[in-house]
Order: structure tokens, then sequence, then C-alpha cells
């Protein structure tokens, strides 16, 4: 105990004998950054735009992503093209928005490039590249140190296990109606038919219901929608876009040597 | 410049009296252990880069199930029980009184380590949400959620029934911890289950990147920060018997990184969709953190004054100084990565995994082998099996350390460059993304180098710490007798 009164300091006196107090004062210090930076975050001033053309994934895309989230594919690729000339350049497409990502659950823009960006990825390359792609990836890109999947060509997707997740986020407030939810297993089997019918022009054969087709169908998707909302938009696009419509060649190399 | 002499934690009564000595060994046990596992699991990814085939083909060893895994492991496993051990020992000594339960220690206990083999085995499956830092699944989270109240409850239970009036600086840190971690926690894996394994959080987009780097940044921040900096306040004056630098840097530098750091996680988002204001905010904190950081580095680095002679003899000492050292120096870099200029270069490269690492090894790691080599030969009573050992490990976790860096730093700005190039044309100079990886095979392979001598030093420690054990008075009768 001490006994030198006034001369102890104010945060001993205070502070350092109360720890309720103390664990108070704290709670509210390291609440306030939160609550500042978060709660705006919710509202139509201060909060990410809006893009309405920015659609909700399909059921097929949806069981995709799941199994692009399973396989950890945001540990070394981004989807999220910074305003820099040179990543609109070298990932063919404008820089990404915040209303782009506004189905994504969980986000998915990485922290390492350990290959590509791949936000803009969707309509780059044909279906049949992406099968091959995955199967064996240095067959579409020379030197590539991305392993093989070969499991996405022998696992099936589960259409009771997509619908769970439909319903999941149609109660998360995404625009998915009631028949989105029961039509799960028919919209899957629909799209899938039009990616197998794709591979088969390439003369590859596949099941409709396998993995790879699933998140081909997701890889396929990938920033399309905000592409096509932002070259619809009235402002000017940057100097940067523009040049990326007639170098596309010379940028849109990587991995097709 | 005043040196209060009560900041030195001084230990009247026998203290083993009330420190529950039986959980904080297992708590060391688990540390030591899971710190080899997280670590030789980086060394299997550091490979996997450098040589794509040592991902065996397996979905349970491909690079994006494994990392996660390296990173839990890591984190919550290894810093985690290196925290609680050092807690469940120097709580009870500054309170002068138990812990408020030996059931609620236990639980907290095998709680952990649950959650820990868990993690082990979800992760390789497949089973994860995806968020960085936040990997495991909904029924973990949970789990997590649970043995945390647990925790919470077992510290503040034992607050209140302290013998000492004043919290002395280290309980201050382990306080901040134990909220901020709850709170991160809780807010940050709010989903909706979809299924048994699976679900989604309640926050979408670019919101939902927000949350998370509020959570990612602040992990580091009150996982890997505060309560490091709570043993450091513990163990460092112990070590080199000193007392704390000042008593007012401690308060200073604690209230700032309590209210400052919490700001910071946008810097993770730099030139993304989010909001500039919000990118702005987390940029001027994080270089704002820069102070609160160095305060309490000097303060560390300050007590070792007068106790430099020792820093040529004593591993501990040692250890402490590079820690301290390792600190300050990615406090720095951190700061630095966060300014807008920086991070347009720094981002998506390796530059960001040398800043973790120099956090997470030259920091943490090297705080926890401090901490180790002062507490085993405490609690088994014995001497040190082999000071000679414990210097070659303090050699090689360094050089590790270093050679680790440097690599990351080269890799990291070479691509940077190469990524943005562009020649008299407008055109990319290297638009084939494959040039960029390439070229960073030597780094790949120098830092699986660094690696390897980081994790051969750790199961040296391990060695060592255990032929310590093993030689002690007490367990060397038991096994005659047996």
């Amino acid at each position: 105990m001490s006994s030198n009164g006034t001369q102890e300091h104010w945060h001993r006196r205070l502070l350092e004998g109360k720890s309720a107090l103390f664990a108070i004062v704290t709670t509210v210090g390291i609440s306030i950054g939160g609550i500042a930076e978060i709660i705006p975050m919710y509202t139509v001033a201060a909060g990410p735009e809006v893009i309405a053309e920015v659609t909700p994934y399909t059921q097929l895309e949806l069981a995709g992503r799941d199994i692009y989230v399973r396989e950890g594919c945001y540990n070394c690729h981004s989807q999220m093209v910074r305003p820099f000339r040179d990543e609109t350049l070298r990932y063919n497409g404008p820089w990404s928005r915040a209303g782009e990502y506004a189905y994504d659950r969980p986000f998915q823009l990485g922290s390492r490039r350990i290959g590509p960006d791949l936000h803009r990825v969707g309509g780059k390359w044909p279906d049949a590249w992406h099968y091959e792609h995955m199967k064996d990836p240095r067959q579409t890109s020379p030197g590539s140190i991305m392993p093989p999947y070969p499991w996405l060509f022998d696992s099936k997707v589960d259409v009771a296990d997509i619908q769970a997740s439909v319903s999941a986020m149609k109660t998360l407030g995404v625009p998915y109606t009631d028949d989105d939810v029961a039509n799960t297993g028919k919209a899957m089997a629909e799209q899938a038919a039009g990616i197998v019918t794709n591979l088969k022009g390439s003369n590859i054969d596949a099941e409709p219901d396998l993995e790879i087709i699933a998140l081909i169908a997701y890889l396929q998707r990938l920033g399309v929608d905000g592409k096509k909302a932002l070259a619809s938009r009235d402002e000017a696009p940057p100097a940067s876009i523009a040049i990326d419509e007639s170098g596309t060649t010379t940028a849109d190399s990587d991995g097709a040597q | 410049m005043s040196t209060l002499t009560e900041t030195k934690p001084a230990d009247a009564v026998d203290p083993s009296t009330y420190v529950d000595e039986p959980i904080v060994k297992k708590f060391i046990i688990a540390t030591v252990v899971w710190g080899a596992v997280g670590m030789l699991v980086g060394v299997i990814l550091a490979l996997q880069l450098a040589w794509w085939p040592a991902n065996l083909n397996l979905p349970f060893t491909t690079f994006g199930r494994l990392r996660p895994l390296h990173t839990n492991a890591v984190i919550f496993a290894f810093a985690g029980n290196f925290i609680f051990s050092g807690m469940y020992y120097s709580v009870p000594r500054l309170t002068k009184a138990p812990m408020l339960s030996k059931a609620l220690s236990n639980f907290h206990f095998w709680g952990w380590q649950a959650i820990i083999v868990s993690a082990a085995i979800t992760l390789p499956l497949g089973l994860t949400q995806g968020k960085e830092y936040a990997e495991l699944i909904w029924p973990i989270d949970i789990a997590i959620a649970v043995v945390w109240v647990a925790f919470a409850i077992n510290f503040f239970g034992s607050l209140a029934k302290r013998k000492v009036k004043h919290m002395y600086v280290a309980l201050w840190f382990y306080m901040s911890m134990i909220i901020t971690i709850a709170v991160l926690h809780i807010f940050n894996s709010l989903a909706l289950p979809a299924t048994l394994t699976r679900s989604y959080p309640i926050y979408a987009g670019m919101t939902d990147a927000l949350v998370q780097w509020w959570y990612g940044h602040n992990a580091v921040g009150f996982l890997l920060t505060t309560p490091i900096l709570g043993l450091m306040y513990y163990f460092l004056p112990k070590s080199v018997n000193r007392p704390v630098y000042s008593y007012r840097l401690s308060i200073i530098h604690f209230w700032a990184l309590v209210f400052i750091y919490i700001w910071a996680g946008p810097h993770h988002l730099l030139y993304s969709g989010l909001p500039d204001w919000a990118q702005t905010l987390g940029m001027v904190f994080s270089v704002a953190l820069i102070a609160p950081s160095w305060g309490g580095m000097l303060n560390g680095l300050l007590t070792l004054r007068g106790a430099w002679d020792r820093l040529r003899t004593d591993p501990i000492v040692k250890f402490w100084a590079v820690a301290v050292s390792f600190y300050g120096m990615s406090t720095f870099e951190g700061p630095m990565m966060s300014i807008r200029a920086v991070n347009s270069l720094s981002h998506y490269t390796d530059w960001t995994i040398g800043h973790v690492h120099s956090g997470a090894l030259g920091w943490v790691g090297m705080a926890a082998f401090a901490m180790l080599y002062y507490l085993v030969p405490k609690l088994w009573k014995n001497k040190l099996h082999s000071e000679s050992l414990a210097t070659t490990h303090f050699w090689l976790a360094t050089i590790g350390i270093v050679l680790y860096i440097v690599a990351m730093w080269a890799a990291g700005i070479t691509q940077g460059l190469m990524w943005r190039a562009v020649d008299e044309t407008g055109s990319l100079q290297y638009g084939n993304f494959m040039d960029t990886v390439l070229q960073l095979m030597p780094f790949y392979w120098i830092r699986l180098v660094g690696g390897l001598m980081f994790l051969g030093g750790t199961l040296i420690m391990a060695w060592n710490l255990y032929m310590t054990a093993k030689s002690a008075p007490s367990s060397a009768s038991a096994a005659t007798a047996k």
C-alpha cells in the first residue's frame, strides 16, 4: 500500500487500483475506432457505392465459389484490380469498385498475388482453358507454380448442399426468390449443360455435375457485371482503360506464351 | 527518467504457494510442440512455392489449404499457448493470489488444445470460412468464444481477488488482450450457418473486408503485440533484475496503443473500393502507431540499460534484446507500408510476407524463446541442460530470420517493380505474369533456408528444454523408482 498520498501518479490513484473501471475504460478505448469506421459503411452517404447492374451469382456459380473458398484460392490470387494504369492494362478491365462485391460472402480480395489477380478473369479465357489449367496448370501456363487440382474432376457437386447455401444467402438478404431456392438443381443443370457443350467444342467430355464445371461457371462470372456496368457509364473512361481496349494482345499474354 | 521501484515485479511471499505450476508446465509443453508444428508447416509451404510438386497432388496438402493451417498454428497455437503460459505464471505472482479456479484453468488448457486439434483436422479438409486468420468454421468459432469467456472469468476473477492493490503494467496489457480479442472474434465471426460446416458472414463484400481487417490487424495488435508487451514487462525486468525504465512511458504507450491500434485495419485495403475516408483513416492511424510502438520498444531496451554486459553471456538477454529490436523494426516498417505511395508497391507482394515474419519470428518467436529459457529451469527446478545449445539456437534463429526477411524484401520489391514497369510505347514490360513469378525463385530458396534454420533452432530448443526437464531432480528420482 502506498502512503505517499499526493505524490501518487493520477493513473495509479484513479485506475490501477480499480480493475473493473480499468476494464471499462479499456473497452471504450478499443471500441471507438471500430465503431467510427464500420458503422458509416451502412449509411448511403459514406458507405460503398451501389452498382445496380451487379446481380447475385447463379446457383452453379455459388457452388463454384464455395469450391474456390474451400481450396483457399484467395491465398494466392487477389480479386481486386487497383486503380493503376499497369493493373488495368494487365488485368484487362476497369479497376474494381466496391459495388461489384455486393454479393461476395465472404469477400475474397486476397492479400498476396502469388498468381495473377482474378477479378476480371471472367470471359478472358474459353471454358476449355480453365478446364485444362485446373488439371495441369503448366499446360496452359508454362512455368506456373500452381498445383494441379485433379479431385475437381472426380468430385460431384451436391445439389442439396448448394440449396442450403442459396437458402442461407436469401436469409442474409441476397435477392434470391423462393423459386430460386426450389429450382437450384434445375438451374444448375441448365447452366452446367452450356459449359459442357462449350467443352465439347474443344473435344473435352465432362460430366455436368463435376466440381470443375461449377468452378468454371464461377470464374467466368468474375468481374463481368461490373465491367459491363462501368463501360456503359456516361463518364469518360480513364485513359488506361482506353489503352487497354487497343492493347489487349500485348497486355493479355500472361500464361499464354 | 524516474524509475519507480514499485514498477519492478517483486515477490515477497513464496510464490509457489499460489502459482499453479502444473498448468504453466502444460501450456509450456503445448507452446513448444505447436511452435515446432506450425513452423514445420511453414517450411513445407516455403518448399511448395519454390518447388510446386511438394503440393503432393493431394487435396489435403495443397498450399491453399495448408497456409491457413500454418497461420492458425503459429498465431493461435504457438503464440496463444506462449501467452497463456506466461500469464498463468505471472498473474498469480502479480496479484499475490492464486487464479480464481483451477478447473477453469484446466478447461482453458484442454479446450484450447481441442480447438487447435480440430483446426488441424478441418483446415486440410478444406473446411474454412475463407477469411484470413479467421478461417475456422462456425462450430469451432463458438468453441473459441466459450473457452475465451472461461479464460476471461478466470482472469478477471483473479484480479478481483488480488492481494496487491495496484495492478502492475503487465496486467493492463493482458486485460486489453482479453477484452479486445473477445470483441474482435465475436463480431468478425457473425455468420449464418448453411450446413454444419459452412456459413456465410452477415457482412457482404467491402463491409466484410473492412470488418475482417479490423479483426485481422487487431489480432496482430492484441494477440501478437499487447500481451507480448505485457510478458516483456514481467519477464524482461525479472531476467535482468532491473526495474522497468519508465513508468510514465508505460502509461502513455499503453493507452495510445489501446486507442490507436483499432483504427489501423483499413491499411490492408488501400486502393480498394473501400471509401476513401476509411482508407485515409487507416493510413493516418497506422502512421501514428509508430509512437506508442516505439514507446514500448524504448521502455524494453532501456530497461536493459546497465545489463548490457550480460548480452554477451546470457542467452535469455540475447533473445530479449533481439526480440525488442525486431519489434521496433517491424513497427517502423508497418507504418511505412501503410503510406499509400509505399503500399502501391508493397501490397500483394512478398514484402508483406517478410513484414509479418519479422514480427512473428523476430518479435513473438524470440520473446517466446526468452521466456521459455527463463521459465523451464525455474519450473522444473533444474539448471538449463546446455547454455551453448541455447546460444546456438539464438544464432540459428537470428540468421534464419534475417535471411527470410531480406529474401522477402528483395522478392517483394522486385515483383512490385516488374508489375508496374511500362515501356516507352505504354505497354507492360512484363505482360506475362509468369515472368514476374519465375524471377522470385532464387529468393524462395533463400527463404526456405532461412525458415529451415529457424525451425532447426526451435527443435534444438525443444531438445534442450526436454533434457532440462528430464534430468530435473524430481523427475529423475521418479524415473529411478520405476
